[in-house]
């Protein structure tokens, strides 16, 4: 780590700059590099980003995955991951890096291979048994139905024994904790209906439902399937967005800097923490003088002056000096983990909800098994014939079976959430949707989320060009927000720096020089000698001159005025809780049209508001970032995170933002309305079907052939109709 | 009716080539990226090794 050392501009200021550092910490996992790419959608975009990477120094391969909207680059050891986000960029396609290291493209999805490899052998065995039952149903008779019917028992035995296994463990498990859920009944269906059509079989009888066993155990693999590949893409893609974690620190032992991963810290240990860098552990700074941004922890975007004695803790950002921490609190106990404690909680609170498909299972499973037992019990009194009673048994639980039902949802989840996913939204949770359509509130975060975190300079036209050249001048010396944001709108206008000589950061107040012979300073207003004001600003001085101010305010972040409009034009109630101060909440809100606003809250606040509203029967939706959000997202009814937000609030999230623009929220709210909508019309067919069916079953007059059809009839229609919402 | 003694292992031998194909598919990872590979034959771009 000599990289620190290096002289900057000059020499008394140990401040690198702070990009030069980001650069040096990505290069930690080199060769396999994996890139999330929210932006990309055509064939086009695929070529133009590995023509654009291929060209980039030391890149080996690149491949893009549109599937999953990420690259997967192999480079060479000295390419960073700010290189290759930056060459990007420069694209035109916004990138956040991917852990590689939890990212195994083929140990991935082992179990959702091996639900398509049972799911190919159902659908193998299904054709064949279903071209030999045909031939049974247009009138084989005697020895041939026999021999077509032992063939198919042949195929569908062991295509079952290998198929329905999932289907088996789950009833099996369920049973032994003395619960029903929907794979008894399906597991009861599919053996029922293979023991009696051997037993037909062998009796040389006229019905045998090897057929309806196996396209039972196709049909419900297959909404299985759909259900895991939506859920299973989510949950890997959200966990491997490691935008802000802090994977490794330098840690000050014997004199020397040695990098170590965040795990092996230890109480006591002296931690440096460069300027640009997130605090590792809690602690107490003993050395260096600097400003630290808490925003994600608390909300306030007014930077916050750090020297020796003061407590820091996890996950605030170190922003012009560097910093010697004494760690106090280390890995599970900093105050930034214990927040994630949160999340095994939501994760409690959420299962409290029921879906609209346990609800459908409830009513369900109980219903066919007396049914069921019923058919067989009046059959059995009525004729004496233990064969009749069975075989109309087995035909009530097959015609009931729920293949309609096991693809209602998954069916209608994965367009939804495929579609959802094309705009850059992943569901993490599995009623997600159901309770997103149910909103009617809609609560945003400020900082981080409403806006983008970077500063924008309000007053430009206010100052004169002179002024504005020298604090280009000055600028250039530090890798402050501020002072990069300066740096951003006099280039974008054209403004020349200003010679000063004797460039030096003084980290934690600014940046000094000497300009035509005067001392000038840009930074702190109680450095310069200014009055503070409310908002966020920073003043220049030169000479004795008064001291001019440079305004700044939070950038919106894209989409953001969009969002809030298309949902207050939906009729859903829009306010923003924030941790930062009454007048740069009440700017941003009437610049944003909203009424409502509350400013300087607490996260107990958020949480105590967010419950109040639901207790008077709102259902909330919280869009937030921060760990001060973090409770909030737990306690709304749902909630949304954009890729940006800390690892506690991703987590502690049912949806994630995959880019940086707002605007596919409104979006989101429809297509869950939508598709709850859909869901719901997908049962009443299922329904529908039964109630035609299921008289026909218990009456005795059900075939093989009838329930074929019901059964094929009801699932294509269920998956068409789920179709619609693409 | 004994032309059934060849038809059906036939169908079945045939069927269970096409079951063969498609466990190869699995195993080769060709459904990692089923929408990326849908719009790479419309890119101009001469794709050498596609999967490696």
């Amino acid at each position: 780590m000599t990289v620190a050392m290096r002289p900057s501009a000059c020499p008394a200021c140990a401040a690198a700059p702070a990009a030069e550092e980001i650069a040096v910490r990505g290069k930690v996992a080199p060769g396999q590099i994996a890139l999330s790419l929210p932006g990309i959608h055509c064939a086009a975009c695929i070529s133009k980003i590995e023509n654009g990477l291929a060209r980039h120094e030391g890149v080996r391969r690149a491949r893009v995955n549109l599937t999953l909207k990420r690259v997967q680059i192999d480079a060479a050891q000295e390419v960073t991951v700010a290189d290759l986000i930056a060459a990007v960029e420069v694209l035109g396609y916004e990138a956040h890096e991917l852990d590689a290291g939890s990212l195994n493209i083929a140990g991935a999805d082992r179990a959702g291979r091996e639900l398509l490899m049972r799911l190919a052998i159902a659908g193998f065995a299904m054709m064949n048994v279903m071209l030999l039952s045909v031939s049974v149903w247009s009138g084989a008779e005697d020895a041939t139905r026999d021999l077509f019917h032992w063939i198919s028992a042949a195929i569908a035995l062991p295509a079952i024994a290998f198929s329905g296994q999932p289907f088996f463990r789950n009833a099996w498990a369920a049973l032994r904790q003395g619960r029903l859920n929907m794979d008894v009944p399906i597991s009861l269906a599919i053996l029922l209906a293979v023991v009696t059509s051997l037993w037909e079989t062998a009796l040389s009888g006229h019905h045998a439902y090897f057929d309806a066993a196996i396209a039972l155990t196709f049909f419900l693999l297959a909404g299985r399937y759909l259900d895991h590949r939506t859920r299973a893409v989510a949950r890997s893609a959200a966990q491997e967005l490691t935008a802000l974690e802090v994977p490794r620190a330098t840690v000050l032992r014997d004199g020397d800097e040695t990098e170590v991963g965040v795990a092996d810290l230890r109480v006591g240990d002296l931690v440096r923490v460069r300027p640009g860098g997130r605090m590792p552990v809690d602690g107490e700074i003993i050395e260096g003088r600097s400003e630290i941004d808490r925003s994600l922890l608390t909300g306030e975007t007014l930077p916050v002056f750090a020297e020796p004695g003061q407590a820091v803790s996890a996950g605030e950002v170190n922003l012009s000096g560097p910093l010697t921490l004494r760690a106090s609190a280390v890995g599970q106990d900093t105050s930034l983990h214990r927040m994630a404690d949160l999340v095994a909680i939501a994760e409690s609170g959420r299962s409290r909800y029921t879906s609209l498909a346990d609800k459908a299972a409830k009513l369900y499973a109980p219903g066919v098994h007396i049914l069921s037992a019923l058919a067989f019990l009046g059959w059995y009194l009525y004729t004496f014939d233990m064969r009749t009673a069975l075989n109309i048994a087995a035909a009530v639980l097959i015609i009931t079976c729920p293949c309609a039902l096991g693809l209602a949802v998954p069916a209608v989840t994965t367009a939804a959430s495929g579609r959802l996913f094309r705009r850059g939204m992943l569901i993490k949770h599995e009623t997600a949707l159901e309770r997103l359509a149910e909103v009617d509130t809609v609560v945003f975060d400020k900082t981080g989320t409403l806006t983008a975190g970077a500063p924008e300079l309000t007053n430009l036209d206010a100052l004169s060009r002179r002024d504005l050249g020298i604090a280009r001048a000055l600028a250039e010396g530090s890798a402050h927000p501020l002072a990069q944001a300066i740096l951003r709108v006099t280039r974008a206008a054209d403004v020349a720096p200003a010679e000063v000589a004797n460039l030096c950061e003084v980290p934690g107040f600014g940046t000094e020089g000497v300009f035509d012979g005067r001392p000038v300073r840009l930074g702190r207003a109680a450095w310069v000698g200014a009055e503070g004001l409310p908002q966020t600003a920073s003043f220049l001085k030169v000479g004795d001159a008064a001291p001019v101010a440079f305004v700044f305010a939070d950038a919106l972040r894209n989409g953001a005025e969009d969002a809030v409009r298309a949902l207050r034009e939906s009729g859903r109630n829009v306010i923003v809780m924030s941790g930062d101060a009454a007048p740069a909440v009440s700017a941003l809100a009437t610049r944003l049209g909203v009424t409502d606003w509350i400013a300087e809250a607490l996260p107990g606040d958020k949480v105590a508001r967010i419950e109040a509203l639901q207790r008077d029967g709102h259902r909330v939706l919280m869009i937030g970032d921060g760990l001060n959000d973090t409770a909030a997202l737990v306690a709304a009814h749902v909630s949304i995170s954009p890729a940006s937000a800390l690892d506690a609030a991703r987590a502690a999230s049912d949806i994630v933002l995959l880019g940086g623009d707002l605007s596919p929220v409104p979006l989101a709210c429809d297509t869950a309305q939508k598709a709850t909508r859909r869901i719901r019309e997908n049962f009443r067919i299922a329904t529908l079907y039964n109630v035609i069916a299921v008289p026909l079953a218990v009456a005795g007059l059900a075939t093989p052939l009838i329930a074929a059809l019901a059964m094929s009839a009801s699932s294509v229609t269920v998956s068409l109709n789920a179709l619609r919402l693409r | 009716m004994t032309m059934l003694a060849y038809l059906i292992p036939i169908s079945l031998v045939l069927g269970g080539f096409g079951l063969g194909f498609f466990i190869w598919t699995v195993k080769t990872n060709q459904y990692d990226d089923p929408d990326g590979d849908a719009r790479r034959i419309l890119s101009g771009d001469y794709d050498d090794r596609p999967k490696t």
